[in-house]
């Protein structure tokens, strides 16, 4: 049957419109800092910003400690559910997607009634708890994209045999776990790291509230006191999206899609 | 003596099964704990304070105050937002992976398509908001070349990007992508041999979208759109990062509840917070019904 390929070329035209414009746009915008004449000045004065290098390297720092934090949690928890709790598994899904449903917003508030320097864990009262509140804060965020990638690594290694083989040969758990787990599902955690990353680096909200200097309030505090400076910043957040979307498709073209 | 043996070992196993399920439950309390602390308890929290007065008293009053003019328009522009960019997201979105799936395009067009939605649908929060403040904003690039050259001045017609449409119209940038991401793998499902057997039958493209396949994709196309709002709704950044806090929607709201107590009552701020979790677990819930009844199709 032949058909018409004008629509779809239409369809695919537009979305590119709509979806390049902004980008064209932004960085045009972010060469217009000197008058009459184009520069990457803006991206000098950003990238030369010493709150830019402090606020970027402490969401870096932030976006690691969720991901080995959420690994930890989330392997050990993934790896038993499949292999002899499989009863539990309702619930654990269910927790999984609640972050989904509940606004971030709505989980840092309960964080700040909670964890506030007048109850019983006061979490906020001092910097270095402040600092961990908010890395627990983004593991709950990443959890439902993390789960989902160990879930499906897990689905394609034969946990049991390789539980089975690994106590014949005399392991532990925490054997079993960090030499014979760990090691077959690296690429399933790397693609969810990389989600992570991406999620973590420019988040706004639960730093913002949690008073931490992330990069995302940082952001905030350029956007509402320059002109040109949030353009660049918003071409370099690009740019650090695209790379862990890039990431993710480079390690999941491994062994994770030649064994499906 | 070899059924003391047998005995023995039977004990040995149960043993060591019951070791096994122990070390199991134990491997898994860290996560249920953790949930417990910081997702569970945290919002338990709110939704108790929510129904109790500032002494402690059990009360339905905060919930009725949520309808107090300034609190029932933050929700309702919150909603009108978030079902704008969800049905433009959803339509516009359609149509495109209804192109890179099935409209007969190049091969590569599709895997082109796929990693760009999957970028631009994380792609949010403020420097979304920038982005578009360089496009459409006042010196914005596009609003700068309409008037240079076609003499249009997209502000005098009551545009502003820093309004209600302005924001749906940004909030479109990462629904559209995630419509495509979500509805790719349903047009997959939808099997050459349908429309062949209706085209035998004498039906053309209208009679099959409509007698065919819309049927079987309706509730995945409807599932995704209330996802699509449930996404919408609880987005804060992108919309603080375009107007700061001149848009009164109910996340913004919420934030200056939160930084400063402006409601002027702690137990309304918690209703508040309830009033999110109902519209954003209702939505889900709606979604993940309507997809297990479009999995049916989907063999």
């Amino acid at each position: 049957m032949k058909q018409s390929r004008f629509g779809p070329w239409l369809a695919i035209a537009i979305g590119t419109l709509y979806f390049v414009l902004p980008l064209i746009a932004t960085f045009e915008f972010s060469l217009r800092l000197r008058r009459g004449e184009y520069s990457f000045d803006a991206y000098a004065i950003v990238l030369g910003d010493p709150r830019f290098q402090a606020s970027f390297l402490y969401s870096t720092v932030q976006a690691v400690a969720t991901i080995i934090v959420g690994a930890l949690l989330i392997v050990p928890t993934a790896y038993f559910i499949r292999l002899r709790l499989p009863r539990l598994r309702p619930i654990v899904e269910f927790i999984t997607l609640l972050p989904l449903v509940i606004p971030a917003i709505v989980i840092v508030f309960g964080y700040l009634r909670l964890y506030n320097s007048s109850s019983w864990i006061p979490l906020t009262a001092t910097t270095r708890t402040s600092d961990l509140l908010l890395t627990f804060s983004y593991v709950v965020l990443a959890l439902p994209y993390m789960y989902r990638a160990v879930d499906t690594g897990l689905r394609a290694i034969d946990v049991r045999t390789l539980t089975e083989a690994a106590e014949n040969l005399g392991a532990g758990w925490t054997t079993i776990m960090f030499k014979v787990i760990f090691p077959n599902v690296k690429v399933a955690i790397l693609s969810g790291a990389f989600l992570t990353f991406a999620i973590v680096i420019g988040e706004f909200t639960m730093a913002s509230l949690l008073d931490r200097p992330a990069f995302g309030p940082y952001l905030q505090l350029i956007g509402a006191n320059r002109a040109y400076e949030p353009s660049a910043l918003a071409i370099i957040a690009f740019i650090v999206t695209w790379a862990c979307m890039g990431l993710i498709q480079l390690f999941g073209r491994g062994p994770a899609t030649a064994k499906r | 003596m070899a059924q003391q043996a047998q005995l023995q070992s039977d004990r040995a196993v149960a043993r060591l099964r019951l070791g096994q399920t122990g070390w199991a439950l134990l491997g898994v309390t860290p996560f249920l704990v953790f949930a417990l602390m910081f997702l569970i308890l945290p919002t338990m929290y709110l939704i108790v304070g929510a129904f109790r007065d500032a002494d402690g008293n059990l009360t339905f009053n905060n919930l009725v105050d949520l309808f107090q003019p300034s609190i029932r328009s933050a929700y309702w522009i919150s909603i009108k937002v978030s079902l704008a960019s969800a049905i433009g997201g959803a339509v516009i979105g359609f149509f495109l992976a209804y192109a890179g799936v099935m409209g007969g395009l190049p091969n590569w067009l599709r895997p082109t398509l796929m990693t760009f939605c999957g970028v631009a649908s994380n792609f949010a929060g403020l420097p979304l908001a920038f982005a578009f403040l360089a496009t459409l904003g006042r010196t914005g690039l596009v609003t700068v070349l309409l008037v240079k050259y076609l003499d249009f001045n997209i502000y005098s017609t009551g545009f502003n990007l820093l309004s209600f449409w302005g924001l749906a119209l940004t909030y479109l940038y990462f629904q559209i992508p995630l419509m495509v991401l979500i509805l790719a793998p349903a047009l997959d499902g939808l099997k050459r041999e349908w429309r062949e057997a209706s085209a035998i039958l004498g039906a053309n493209s209208f009679h099959y979208w409509r007698y065919v396949a819309l049927p079987i994709l309706w509730p995945s196309l409807l599932g995704t759109t209330i996802l699509l709002f449930a996404n919408a709704f609880g987005a804060i950044a992108t919309a603080y990062g375009l107007t700061g806090s001149s848009l009164n929607i109910v996340t913004i709201l919420l934030y200056a509840q939160i930084r400063g107590d402006v409601l002027h009552n702690q137990n309304l701020g918690y209703a508040l917070a309830l009033g999110m979790i109902l519209i954003t677990g209702f939505s889900n819930a709606a979604y993940i019904w309507l997809r297990s009844r479009s999995e049916r199709w989907m063999r």
